[in-house]
């Protein structure tokens, strides 16, 4: 006899019904089951998509993952676009993280091209891909708190991630787009004062991190909803692609920064944070502290940025740029795990194929389809924040 | 320990009760940061409607259209781009390519109407209120480049080897350097429209991109029949317009031109161009002259199907390209190459024939169907300052006409040219070369009225002819040709302060307090041509309209008032190449459409 006075202790040898593939034999007109539709109008989904939850309850016994409420088939226009016509469409791919695609696009072209971009534009890139990583992850930690009904968390985080985006504003032209990276290096150089305006911003965001700490991961309900809560087990790592921190939180030290360095990572001084074990909380944990390294590697960068100089090489006229014939992946580590652009070029002034490989994908469909079974219907949402994903990217 | 932590940390978050929310912010009075990509603006002066801007933009949200008050002229299309908000993703790529930069945006980013028409509208001719404001997106100016705005630097010859020979200076492309230098352009057609025969100079430069010079070839021939020859000596007023030169150096459509017909070999013409097989009308058409005009109305005539015969005065044919530009700027060889296809298609020339001597334009007239003259300006004008009847003094076209033809011709010791344009260059620099030869130094002096600034020769024969040793002293007005027994010893000038009066009529002012002499044994002048118009008698001339400068009257068709008769090329317009060239193949046209509606 338990201790606890409420548990109720499910008995699934019984029920539902297994079939000869082992999975329960799912009878609606038995009306044991109920359907409900999470998503896509739904404050706990992360985006455009639903999921079709089967309930028997208030338990999860199947989930099928509806996406496509955001195509817009952004890799087929990009065959009928000139390359440089691309530049404006790729960082629409991913709303939250522009630049992820802004980089991996550019990148692919320039290594098809064989363009070496200057040296300030390598650091220029790489600052913009760690203040896009801050943001997103300051995004997202108001999103996970949200959906375990932690209102606060999201004003403080969106407030600081309005300031991530200032900066962005005074750098790039833009808040949410900022259309920064293009092929050939960058569109220009740090603004006068912006190293003091960014250390400013840098050390808000670190106050309000120190209460996000104490009040979010310190705090007895957060734990008791999120600890044990959506495992990811380490042998699902390679079974299934899983990527970013999701990996990194079972203990593999999965980091493109690290495996395939890119821009100036192996410059900096960082090791890829990581937790043992893969649950809710810890995987908020690792993206707490990556957020936090995401900071220092902002200010190594300020430190060694070249604060003139070229911004963008020369290259043949964007109007006819035709880059040579051959295939390439170029790939960067966003704050989900591993961003890719496969590219193809036959030769001619428009893509032959490019191909996105966003790591929502393999997190939002494949594994949440099969994680989500037996959950309480109540964690759906905080499990589907915790896998981080984006569902733009998925559809492109 | 633990578990009572995690009950009481939360309530920390009641320290920020007390402080202002962090969640407030105003988006309305705030301004937006130095770069924003807000609202266009443009110069709607500096823009010249190239619409480089239209064909970047991926969304299509620019349209150029016709502006009030905005009309289109020499360089300008008329047309200003309209931006449409709908479709405007505000991404600046128009900003940055804008070949004028003229376009650029405000930091405006809040705009609220309930009409959504508003929101198309011409950036500069509606006046908005962030027109004025400096702050927004400007186009990056440290070495941030779309397109190179500088030009493939041209292989010549240099001053050491050329001073005292007659080969081609400038060498031509190769496969690389023009496929760079094709590579600037930005296809806004100006050129085209510009062009006194509106050439496809995108289409065939972008022939060069794609390596098809079998295309490029093509696209050259149907508007001119001699792309050697242009490709060398055109006036290049395309290259005056192109956007690309506004913000750099223009395009060398010029020596592109001129890489198409010089990869192509000539035996290779009329596989390429495939021109065979053309229907005969049975008509028959006379042409006087075989220069520019004359050869193109010939090219044109004959691939409609009629037969044409060309009188020319003189043992070659060529006209001024032949026998007014020396050798080092266009060869012999590279001339016959492209009037040798044109006859190739069966026109046929008679050498030696001049009208009104050999043959009467009555013979013409009765002869054949319709008859074309491109005569052009062979007789020099005179200052008529005193001393001009000299022996020695001579004109610059006789002497270069005598060059050509192989004579000797008479090179003093010190000879001063007058004149600053290019047929001056021309003398001065032919000049430069035979006293090389003869005294192995330079003793010539070209002295315009103009200033140097306004001096009409191109640029660059007056760089090239200061490289060769002749002087240029622009800026004098010839006063009289000093003569002492006899002999030449100077030309006596006056400072010259200006040519055209504040009508820009030909009125010259000058400095007689400021005297000069410039040493000199021999005079050449060159101060403009004239037409020797002598073989259009007087029956003819009744019923001839001619304008009070005895200039012959033509219609769009190059027709003159006696309707089998029509003229062009230099004694029409001009004077230059391809004008010439246009003249002969509206005039083709012209006589076609004559002929149909006579038959």
């Amino acid at each position: 006899m338990s201790k606890k006075l409420f548990t109720y202790n499910h008995d699934r040898s019984l029920f539902p019904e297994k079939g000869q593939d082992g999975k329960p034999n799912i009878d609606l007109s038995s009306h044991k089951f109920m359907k409900i539709w999470h998503g896509p109008q739904h404050p706990g989904i992360t985006g455009n998509m639903s999921l079709e939850l089967t309930l028997q309850g208030d338990e999860v016994m199947d989930c099928e993952t509806h996406v496509g409420y955001l195509h817009r088939g952004f890799e087929k226009l990009m065959e009928r676009r000139k390359y440089i016509q691309c530049f404006p469409i790729v960082c629409r791919v991913a709303v939250p993280e522009p630049d992820f695609n802004e980089y991996c696009f550019a990148s692919a072209m320039e290594e098809l091209a064989g363009i070496q971009i200057p040296e300030n534009a390598v650091w220029l890139r790489n600052l913009v891909l760690e203040m896009s990583r801050l943001q997103s992850y300051l995004m997202w930690i108001g999103g996970q708190a949200g959906s375990l009904g932690q209102g606060i968390i999201g004003q403080w985080s969106l407030y600081c991630r309005d300031l991530v985006l200032d900066r962005f504003e005074e750098l790039t032209g833009g808040r949410i787009y900022h259309m920064y990276i293009i092929p050939g290096g960058v569109r220009g150089n740090l603004p006068d004062g912006f190293l003091k305006r960014m250390e400013e911003t840098l050390q808000i965001i670190e106050s309000f991190m120190k209460d996000i700490k104490k009040v979010m991961f310190n705090n007895a309900v957060f734990k008791k909803r999120t600890v044990e809560m959506g495992v990811i087990e380490k042998d699902w790592i390679y079974k299934y692609g899983i990527t970013g921190p999701n990996a990194r939180a079972t203990g593999i030290a999965k980091d493109v920064r690290k495996d395939y360095p890119y821009l100036k990572y192996p410059d900096l001084d960082f090791e890829p944070v990581t937790s043992e074990y893969s649950d809710i909380y810890n995987r908020a944990d690792v993206r707490r502290r990556d957020l936090l390294l995401s900071i220092d590697l902002i200010r190594q960068i300020l430190a060694k940025i070249p604060l003139k100089g070229d911004i963008r090489a020369k290259t043949p006229n964007v109007l006819h740029w035709k880059v040579p014939s051959g295939e390439t992946y170029s790939r960067a580590e966003c704050t989900r795990g591993e961003y890719g652009y496969y590219l193809v070029s036959d030769g001619s002034e428009y893509p032959r194929r490019v191909n996105v490989r966003g790591p929502s994908y393999t997190h939002a469909v494949a594994l949440l389809e099969d994680m989500i079974i037996n959950e309480n219907i109540a964690d759906v949402a905080g499990l589907m924040v915790s896998l981080h994903t984006y569902p733009p990217e998925i559809e492109r | 320990m633990g578990k009572i932590n995690d009950i009481l940390s939360p309530f920390t978050a009641w320290k920020h009760v007390v402080n202002k929310p962090v969640t407030i912010k105003d988006p309305v009075s705030r301004i937006a940061a130095d770069r924003y990509r807000g609202f266009h603006k443009n110069n709607l002066e500096k823009c010249i409607g190239c619409g480089t801007c239209e064909s970047i933009c991926q969304n299509a949200a620019i349209d150029m259209v016709p502006v009030e008050g905005i009309e289109t002229k020499h360089g300008d299309s008329g047309l200003r781009p309209r931006i449409d908000y709908g479709r405007c993703c505000w991404c600046a790529l128009c900003v940055d390519i804008c070949t004028t930069n003229s376009l650029s945006m405000s930091n405006e980013y809040i705009w609220i109407d309930e009409d959504p028409e508003v929101f198309r509208f011409v950036p500069g001719a509606e006046k908005k209120s962030w027109d004025t404001r400096q702050a927004g997106w400007q186009k990056p100016s440290d070495n941030y480049e779309l397109y190179d705005p500088q030009r493939v630097k041209m292989g010549e010859l240099s001053p050491e080897i050329r001073h005292d020979s007659f080969v081609e200076i400038v060498q031509g492309f190769s496969k690389e350097q023009a496929i760079a230098e094709a590579d600037r352009c930005v296809e806004c057609g100006i050129c085209t429209a510009t062009c006194p025969a509106h050439m496809g100079i995108p289409e065939y430069i972008k022939a060069i991109r794609n390596d098809n010079l079998d295309q490029g070839l093509k696209i050259l021939y149907e508007t001119n029949p001699l792309p050697e020859i242009c490709g060398r000596i055109c006036t290049h007023k395309c290259e005056t317009v192109c956007s690309v030169g506004h913000h750099g150096e223009p395009l060398s459509i010029r020596w592109l031109k001129r890489y198409i017909a010089d990869q192509n070999p000539a035996d290779k013409y009329k596989e390429i161009l495939n021109q065979g097989n053309i229907d005969d009308k049975g008509k028959k058409i006379a042409i006087i002259g075989a220069g520019p005009s004359g050869l193109s109305a010939a090219y044109y005539l004959s691939l409609m199907g009629y037969s044409c015969t060309i009188f020319e005065k003189l043992p070659q044919a060529g006209g001024m390209m032949r026998y007014g530009i020396p050798e080092y700027r266009l060869p012999y060889d590279q001339l016959d190459k492209d009037i040798n296809y044109i006859l190739s298609l069966g026109v046929d020339i008679k050498y030696n024939a001049t009208v009104g001597k050999d043959i009467t334009l009555e013979q013409l007239h009765n002869d054949y169907d319709a008859v074309y003259t491109g005569t052009g300006l062979h007789s020099g004008r005179s200052t008529r300052i005193h001393g001009t009847e000299h022996k020695n003094v001579y004109q610059a076209v006789d002497l270069l006409r005598d060059v050509s033809l192989g004579k000797e011709i008479p090179v003093a010791e010190k000879i001063v040219v007058i004149g600053g344009g290019n047929v001056a260059m021309d003398i001065t620099r032919t000049i430069a070369r035979l006293q090389k030869q003869k005294y192995g130094k330079v003793q010539v002096i070209a002295t315009s009225l103009e200033s140097e600034e306004e001096m009409p020769a191109d640029r660059e024969e007056i760089v090239e002819a200061r490289e060769e040793m002749a002087i240029i002293e622009p800026g004098w007005g010839p006063v009289e040709i000093i003569i002492e027994n006899d002999k030449i010893t100077g030309l006596k000038v006056n400072k010259c302060l200006s040519v055209f009066d504040e009508e820009r009529r030909f009125n010259p002012k000058f400095d007689k307090e400021n005297q000069k002499i410039f040493p000199a044994d021999m005079v050449i002048e060159s101060i403009g041509q004239g037409a020797d118009l002598s073989y259009i008698t007087e029956s003819f001339k009744e019923n001839l309209e001619m304008d009070q400068r005895g200039r012959i009257i033509v219609d769009k068709h190059f027709q003159t008032s006696l309707k089998w008769f029509f003229a062009g090329g230099d004694i029409i317009q001009g004077p230059d190449v391809i004008t010439s060239i246009a003249n002969g193949h509206k005039a083709a046209i012209g006589i076609d459409k004559f002929i149909n509606r006579n038959s």
